[in-house]
This record gives C-alpha cells, sequence and structure tokens, in this order.
C-alpha cells in the first residue's frame, strides 16, 4: 500500500495501535515498553510537574502555575469531603492520584500524533478493579460482616427484599464494568469521530471538485475537539467522583 | 455500543489484513482496545508508573500543596488578628482622646463661667458704688439749691421792702417804719396767698 492510498484511505484505529518501543518479557509475560507506556509516563510526569515542581517555592502569594496546583487539591479534597465525608480522607491521596493521572493523560491524549492511555479497556478496567477491590477489602476491613448490609437496604419488607437483594448484587458487579467502560468508550468513541472526520477532509480533498467541501468536516472537527476537551475533564470527573461514591459505600454500609 | 464497536472491529480487522502488507508486525486481532496480547504490557507498566506517582503525591506532593494551603490559612489569620487588635487600639485610642477633649471642654467652659461671674459681681459693686455717690452729689446739690432758693427769696422781699419805702418816703417824703412795711407786706402776701387758693 503506497502512502498516497493511505492517505485515501484513512484508518481511524491506527491511533489505538500498541507499537513496542522496547520489547521485552519478565518470566514469559510481556511487558515491552510500548507508546502506551511512555505517555502513561508522560502524563504522570506532567502531574509531577503540575503539583511537586511547581510547588517547590512553596509561596504563600502563589504563581500560575502554583495556583492551578492548590486549585486542584482543593477541587479534589472538597469532592472527596463531600462524597465520602471526612473519613473519606484517608482516600484523598489515591483519588487526587486516580483523577490528576486521568486528567492529564485523557488531556495529552487530545493532542494530535498522541497515545491516549485511557481509550484502553485493560486500562480502565485495572483502575476500576483496583476502586474496587479498594471498596470491598476496607468495607470488610471496617465493618466485617457488616459490610455486606451494603445490599440490604434499610426498613424494606421482607418479600421486597427477596427481588431486591440480588438486585442489589447485580448492580455492585456491575460497578467495576460501567465505571472502566464509561471511561474507555468515551475517550475512545471521541478520538475515532475526530479521525473519522479528518479522514473525511482527506477524502474531500482528494476527491476534485468536492474539495471545496473540505472545510465543513473541519469545522465540525473544531467544534468535536471542543466536545472531546470537555469531555476529557468530565470523565476524569466522573470515574474519580463515582470512586468517592463507592468508598462512600465502603464506610458507610447502611443505606 | 457494541453495534460500534463491531462494526469498527471488522473495520479494523480489514485495516490489519492490509497492514500486514506494510510490514505492521501486527498480530491477528480485531480491535487494538480489545487484543489481550496488548493486556499484560500496559497492566506492567500502568502498576510501575501509577504506584510511583501514587507514592509521590501521598509522600510529597499532596503533603506539600495541604501544608502551603494551611500556612496561607493561619498567616492570613493571624494577619486578621494583629490588624484587627491594631483596630480595637486604634479606637481604644479614639475613645480616650475623646473623653480628654470633652472634659477639657468642661473645665474651658467652668473657667468662662468663673470669668464671666466675676466680672459681673464686679461691675455690679463698681456701678453701686457709682450709683451710691451720684445719689449723695444729687442729695447736696438739692439742698444747696433749696437753701439757695430761700436765701434768694428772703433777699427778694427785703429789696421788695426797701423798695417799698424809698417809694412811699420819695411820694410823702415821710419816713416809714421798717418794720411795719414788713407785717403789712406779710400780711398782703398771706391775703393774696389765701386769694390764690
Amino acid at each position: 500500500m503506497n502512502p498516497e492510498e493511505a492517505a485515501a484511505k484513512p484508518n481511524p484505529i491506527e491511533q489505538f495501535e500498541l507499537h513496542r518501543l522496547w520489547p521485552f518479557e519478565i518470566n514469559g509475560v510481556e511487558t515491552s515498553f510500548t507508546n502506551a507506556s511512555l505517555f502513561m509516563l508522560l502524563a504522570a510526569l506532567g502531574v509531577v510537574a503540575l503539583m511537586i515542581l511547581a510547588t517547590s517555592k512553596k509561596a504563600i502569594v502563589p504563581g500560575r502555575v502554583q495556583a492551578m496546583a492548590e486549585m486542584l487539591y482543593e477541587f479534589v479534597a472538597g469532592m472527596v469531603r463531600q462524597t465520602a465525608g471526612t473519613e473519606g480522607m484517608k482516600f484523598f491521596p489515591f483519588v487526587f492520584t486516580l483523577f490528576s493521572f486521568i486528567l492529564i493523560a485523557n488531556l495529552i491524549g487530545l493532542v494530535p500524533y498522541t497515545y491516549s492511555v485511557t481509550s484502553q479497556i485493560v486500562v480502565t478496567f485495572a483502575f476500576a478493579a483496583v476502586v474496587i477491590s479498594l471498596v470491598v477489602i476496607y468495607g470488610l476491613y471496617r465493618h466485617g460482616f457488616g459490610f455486606l448490609n451494603l445490599f440490604v437496604p434499610h426498613g424494606v419488607p421482607l418479600p421486597v427484599l427477596v427481588v431486591l437483594v440480588p438486585i442489589e448484587i447485580i448492580s455492585f458487579l456491575s460497578r467495576p464494568v460501567s465505571l472502566s467502560v464509561r471511561l474507555f468508550a468515551n475517550i475512545l468513541a471521541g478520538h475515532i469521530t475526530l479521525a473519522v472526520f479528518g479522514g473525511f477532509v482527506m477524502m474531500l480533498l482528494g476527491a476534485g471538485v468536492w474539495a471545496a467541501l473540505a472545510p465543513v468536516p473541519l469545522l465540525a472537527i473544531v467544534a468535536l475537539y471542543a466536545l472531546e476537551l470537555l469531555v476529557a475533564c468530565l470523565q476524569a470527573f466522573v470515574f474519580s467522583v463515582l470512586t468517592c461514591v463507592y468508598l462512600n459505600d465502603a464506610i458507610h454500609p447502611g443505606h | 455500543m457494541a453495534i460500534i464497536s463491531s462494526a469498527f472491529a471488522a473495520e479494523g480487522e480489514q485495516t490489519t489484513h492490509e497492514s500486514v502488507g506494510v510490514g505492521e508486525a501486527h498480530h491477528e486481532g480485531a480491535f487494538p482496545p480489545f487484543q489481550t496480547e496488548n493486556f499484560a504490557p500496559q497492566i506492567f507498566w500502568l502498576v510501575i508508573i501509577f504506584g510511583l506517582l501514587y507514592v509521590l503525591m501521598s509522600r510529597i506532593a499532596l503533603p506539600r500543596v495541604g501544608g502551603i494551603i494551611e500556612n496561607r490559612g493561619a498567616k492570613i489569620a493571624s494577619d486578621l488578628g494583629a490588624a484587627r487588635d491594631m483596630q480595637s487600639k486604634a479606637q481604644a485610642a479614639a475613645a480616650a482622646n475623646d473623653e480628654n477633649l470633652r472634659r477639657r471642654r468642661e473645665e474651658a467652659q467652668a473657667i468662662g463661667r468663673e470669668a464671666q461671674n466675676k466680672i459681673a459681681a464686679e461691675t455690679a459693686r463698681q456701678r453701686a458704688l457709682a450709683e451710691s455717690q451720684a445719689a449723695e452729689k444729687i442729695r447736696a446739690a438739692d439742698e444747696r439749691i433749696a437753701s439757695a432758693k430761700t436765701t434768694a427769696l428772703a433777699n427778694v422781699e427785703q429789696i421788695a421792702v426797701d423798695a417799698a419805702a424809698a417809694i412811699v418816703e420819695k411820694l410823702t417824703g415821710a419816713k416809714i417804719d421798717q418794720s411795719a412795711l414788713a407785717k403789712e407786706h406779710a400780711s398782703s402776701t398771706a391775703k393774696e396767698t389765701l386769694n390764690a387758693f
């Protein structure tokens, strides 16, 4: 396939392909350093730059970046305190790391030619699995079998409970799935849409007179890009708010 | 979502078939996010990177930022406290000053009143003295006038008697007794006086 053909047939899936930059394996498990790993590292470095380098002066009157770091800190702290209560603040470092990492990864992923870490179901599912494990382990540790009250709504007659408890259990089990798929699907769909519209522009440009219509999908890309910026922030927020809500269930299992 | 992903999965399959020709060493598989051989390397690096990030955040970044915010709050609170102290001090000083002013004004008014009273008393005393002196003088003058008047009246009567004696003497050539004339004059004066009433 020559380059012209490749340009004429844009592939919106190509951006999600994993490239082994440094292939190696440990004990037969592949642990290659890939482009995904590179952008995970970049996202983490972005968070470190924002939260550690920019706050090194510890200024009473903050500069721009330090003000941003403080804003992020207070935003997440407020979110955790409101959703999970004061006791939930022990999970604040975890929720903060989660939120800032997902946010920066989403935003970096919007830069052309980068890789969107959160467009991989395995990554978002790993996050969701950590969150749900944390909820279950902390709930059992804190309340013992009382944690199972989570599945038994308070003050509901027995016949209703027979129906309600299985529903509660299913809803709990579906949490990691919905949590991971929501983030993954939003980021994936957004990037595919952007790539598809980009492909439209390329195809129109290569289609003679129809090239005059090429700016239309280009404008659509601009609008979609704004939407994707919103989605990038919103999904990071939704993921962490739901994490707080689930942690709140672990802290206060009674309905 | 399922429809979309299967549609793209189909497209992905197609493209991977095509890209095999380019030499992209890609395994057979539907859609990159669902290729199971991609899972292990991503999880491996995610655990390392996210774990390190968590340690950095919980050990360094968050305590530091929390400390900065706390310090600022403490600084603002202490500055506000100091300002409040200063303000209350200033208010106390202003109140003391007002009190002082009020006292001084009262003192000044008291002094003024006293001086006025003294002056009024002195004036009254002087006026009384002057009035009594003037009254004394008036009384003396009145006495003088009265005595002068009686003397003058007496002289007038003497002159009249003398004149009458002289006229009688000239006309009749007879010497007239002064005392008889005076008696006659006194009775006529009395008669006139009676007629006047």
